[in-house]
């Protein structure tokens, strides 16, 4: 152990962003990476999961980008430059002159228009699910061919960083125009690399496009996607079969993979703009109770379980509603001052208790219906039932199928009582996490199914907010309101760690898995 | 003969007409709405309207009644369209053809490495009853049922891993593109499924000799003073075989689906795993058309059976 502690700590010192920067690329190379799961379609606007934007992504560029050596600084991807004006109500973007499709045709701002009209008013069959992300947009104009302009209905201080959304792909609008569901069927964009090929339940190929608008990038030759996960994926790993995989490793995995690898690894963590959230279905008894949501609230000894389930799991982190560490979040003392973040986890447990009584319920038994994927989704339902137990309640623990276990929560009338369910985003930004608190007319992807207008107008209200310390006031407003009403309630954030071997160049671990996907700095040093 | 195998030939029609029959409606009687299901099991399913939903069913034809379904599909069949995947956009057909070449290569590998080991192991066991010779037999052929092959899979890919730093490739290259990476592939798995397959068809070779050389006609010839390994391969072995290629046959059809575990832990892109995949996905058109492949296999295999018998038991007369 100490000799894979060493090993660790080596490699993780050998990762240092500016040391990598200072080396000369080398072109060429197959980069062949493991993707866990498989995307359902090619359509980026329908898409929420990392296992369409690792094999995807290449083939697209977005507005803007996110620098991920330096995140979360934003740098232009397809405009060149942008300004906001002073009201925060009209943005500017002057896009690159040059930039072509796949099929050879010239980008205008017509694609850029095209795209953001798809992405903010679907038709035809077409599914966005960031519609609600544009909602504030009035209009698109579109001046010149390289000049496009967005126009608001009112500020929205998560605005820019919203344009460099990574699922927010690019497309030609002359192919929408012919048949608006043309991107879920077929890969054409203008980014690093064109589309060689899908073998549904085996790889994603893809190969350098010669005509990008980066001079000299991409620097790989091609890339594969090998959808394989589990042990399967580690022994991969550890063989050099791929070299890298992208979403992220609990601790045993990187220590296994690092003792295989030697010197050859290296290994890249941070935290992690991912958490797991307890859903209580408010529409059904006792959860419509605030007095029973809050004991359960209460009965988590978040500190203790980060300290034990970071041994075990890729959960490290106690945090509120923010990622703890973003610039935003609320404090360890904010925290502490918090329901269920309290140190004194056995006062806590006693007001719990009471709680219930009161409810009526003190022996309450319920299921909490989790995923079943094991990392971190198993040991973070185990833990929550065994604190829950230490308050006397029965619980049962309900493991359903991805598919099974997003329709329970998502089906018209929910039937679950409690449900594990995740909170991952592309960038620390309020405007995003927050919508699994917002009242669920507001925001479907709250599955509790409260209407909470309190929480609705705080929400307006930071969102409005372009004044940093004014906007952080009002989300603590929001948290504490949140976390005493207990609708959803967070756990433990993610820790996030990437194992790859020493060629892979280029690469910078983020705090999402979702951004700095393109590969086009990607280079292999062999 | 002839007769016999235009009967045969016929009666396989029925069969396999009821399998299609059955496979559609019970698919169709299951609980919930396979597009619903299908959307609303995405990540992002929260935000699917009901416009989109009733779209796509229509574009995928199942807003019309069922019998108009059924008709439509089997129509398409009959000309050898099994529609299009409800997961992937391409055709079934194509999908699994892909997949087709690989889990039948494994199965092919891991049914002639069965039969070299089986046909003489399971004789020598029997004709070297209780010695050291059938005890040793029958340890290794007792440790090949005990023993799943994922299980054995996994230990041959750690023992890979570990002492040689290497896996076996993790994609499919045919045998006609690049016969060493297509074996460096495939022989792993073979080798874990070919062992179990082989222990099964030891057992039933060494139990069939033994009874087969309690025969009368087997007592003549020894003592008309036939030499012992004559009696043995002309008249024990050709009688023995019967029961062991019904269970040789049966493996092999149920190989070419039912390897699920053992695609998984060497990551084959197999007709098992596509099988997992399509009920995970509610792609109907393909669960549809995997059943029928996987019947059209059992069927075929059981005709081969019935003409290998007539073949190595001549008293076996089809009328």
């Amino acid at each position: 152990m100490k000799q894979i502690s060493a090993l660790f700590l080596a490699a993780v010192a050998l990762a240092p962003a500016a040391a990598m920067a200072a080396e000369t690329p080398v072109r060429g190379g197959l980069l062949k990476f493991a993707v866990s799961a498989e995307p359902p379609n090619y359509d980026c606007h329908a898409q929420t999961s990392f296992a369409f934007i690792h094999p995807v992504r290449p083939h697209y560029n977005t507005l803007l980008e996110f620098n991920t050596a330096k995140y979360p600084a934003i740098k232009g991807d397809l405009a060149e430059s942008w300004t906001v004006s002073k009201d925060g109500l009209t943005y500017t973007f002057k896009l690159r002159k040059g930039v072509r499709f796949h099929d050879g045709s010239t980008l205008t701002s017509e694609d850029i228009k095209a795209t953001y009209e798809r992405l903010r008013n679907p038709t035809g069959g077409v599914r966005s699910v960031r519609q609600a992300t544009y909602a504030d947009i009035a209009s698109i104009e579109t001046p010149n061919a390289q000049t496009v302009v967005f126009r608001l209905k009112k500020p929205n201080s998560g605005m820019l960083a919203s344009f460099a959304s990574p699922w927010d792909c690019i497309y030609s609008a002359a192919k929408l125009k012919q048949d608006p569901r043309f991107p879920e069927r077929n890969i054409m964009g203008t980014g690093p690399f064109t589309f060689a090929g899908h073998v549904a339940g085996s790889h994603w190929t893809g190969r350098r496009f010669e005509q990008y608008y980066e001079k000299g990038k991409p620097y790989l030759a091609g890339y594969v996607a090998i959808f394989i996960s589990g042990a399967p994926m580690v022994n991969a790993l550890s063989a050099g079969e791929v070299i890298v995989e992208f979403r992220g490793h609990p601790p045993a995995n990187r220590d296994r993979i690092v003792k295989a690898l030697g010197n050859r690894a290296v290994v890249q963590e941070t935290p992690w703009v991912c958490s797991l959230v307890v859903t209580f279905n408010t529409k059904k008894k006792p959860f419509d109770d605030q007095r029973v949501r809050k004991a359960l609230n209460l009965a988590i000894d978040r500190w203790g379980g980060a300290q034990a389930l970071s041994q075990v799991a890729l959960v490290r982190h106690v945090g509120g509603i923010l990622r703890p560490g973003y610039e935003l979040a609320a404090s360890e003392k904010e925290l502490l001052e918090y329901p269920g973040f309290s140190r004194d986890v056995a006062a806590s447990r006693a007001e719990a208790r009471k709680l219930l009584a009161a409810a009526g319920v003190p022996n309450l038994s319920f299921t909490l219906t989790n995923r079943n994927v094991a990392m971190p989704y198993t040991p973070v339902g185990v833990f929550l039932i065994d604190q829950w137990r230490q308050i006397g309640l029965a619980v049962k623990h309900e493991q359903l199928e991805t598919r099974l276990y997003l329709a329970a929560q998502q089906r018209d009338k929910p039937t679950f009582d409690a449900a594990l369910d995740f909170n991952c985003d592309f960038m620390d930004e309020p405007n995003l996490q927050l919508q699994k608190y917002l009242s669920h007319d507001r925001a479907p992807i709250n599955y509790a199914q409260q209407t909470d207008r309190v929480l609705d107008e705080l929400f307006d209200r930071q969102s409005g907010e372009l004044d940093r310390k004014k906007r952080y006031a009002i989300l603590r407003e929001f948290e504490k309101r949140a976390l005493e009403q207990a609708y959803t309630i967070p756990t433990i954030w993610w820790h996030r760690i990437i194992v790859h071997h020493k060629p892979l160049k280029g690469w910078h671990i983020t705090p999402s898995h979702y951004v700095g996907q393109d590969l086009a700095d990607v280079w292999l040093d062999q | 003969m002839l007769r016999f195998i235009l009967h045969r030939t016929l009666l396989m029609i029925p069969t396999l007409l009821g399998v299609a029959v059955l496979v559609f409606f019970l698919l169709r009687l299951m609980p919930g709405d396979p597009v619903a299901t299908m959307l609303l099991g995405d990540a992002g399913g929260a935000n699917i309207s009901q416009e989109v939903i009733d779209q796509e069913r229509a574009r995928l034809g199942l807003d019309q009644p069922l019998a108009v379904q059924f008709f439509k599909w089997f129509w398409g069949v009959l000309q050898g369209d099994f529609g299009v995947s409800m997961w992937t956009g391409r055709s079934v057909a194509y999908e699994i053809g892909i997949r087709l070449e690989l889990s039948l290569q494994v199965a092919v590998m891991a049914t002639i490495l069965a039969v070299l080991l089986a046909l003489p192991l399971g004789t020598l066991s029997a004709i070297f009853k209780d010695t050291w010779i059938d005890q040793a037999i029958r340890v290794f052929s007792i440790a090949g049922l005990a023993v799943p092959s994922f299980w054995l899979g996994m230990i041959i890919i750690l023992l890979l891993l570990t002492y040689f730093s290497w896996i076996p490739p993790l994609t499919f290259t045919s045998f006609v593109d690049d016969p060493w990476e297509n074996l460096s592939q495939l022989i792993w798995p073979a080798l874990a499924v070919g062992y179990r397959y082989s222990a099964v068809s030891t057992r039933m070779m060494r139990s069939s000799i033994l009874e087969v050389l309690q025969e009368d006609y087997i007592r003549t010839a020894r003592a008309k003073g036939v030499m012992e390994r004559l009696v043995v391969a002309r008249h024990a072995m050709r009688n023995a075989l019967l029961p062991v290629v019904t269970v040789i046959s049966l493996e092999f059809a149920f190989l070419i689906g039912g390897l699920v575990v053992t695609e998984q832990v060497f990551n084959l892109n197999g007709i098992g795993k596509l099988f997992v995949e399509a009920v995970a996905r509610s792609d109907f058109t393909m669960i549809q058309a995997l059943v029928l492949l996987v019947s059209v296999f059992f069927v075929l295999v059981n005709f081969v059976m019935d003409l290998m018998y007539a073949f190595l038991d001549p008293r076996i007369r089809y009328r």
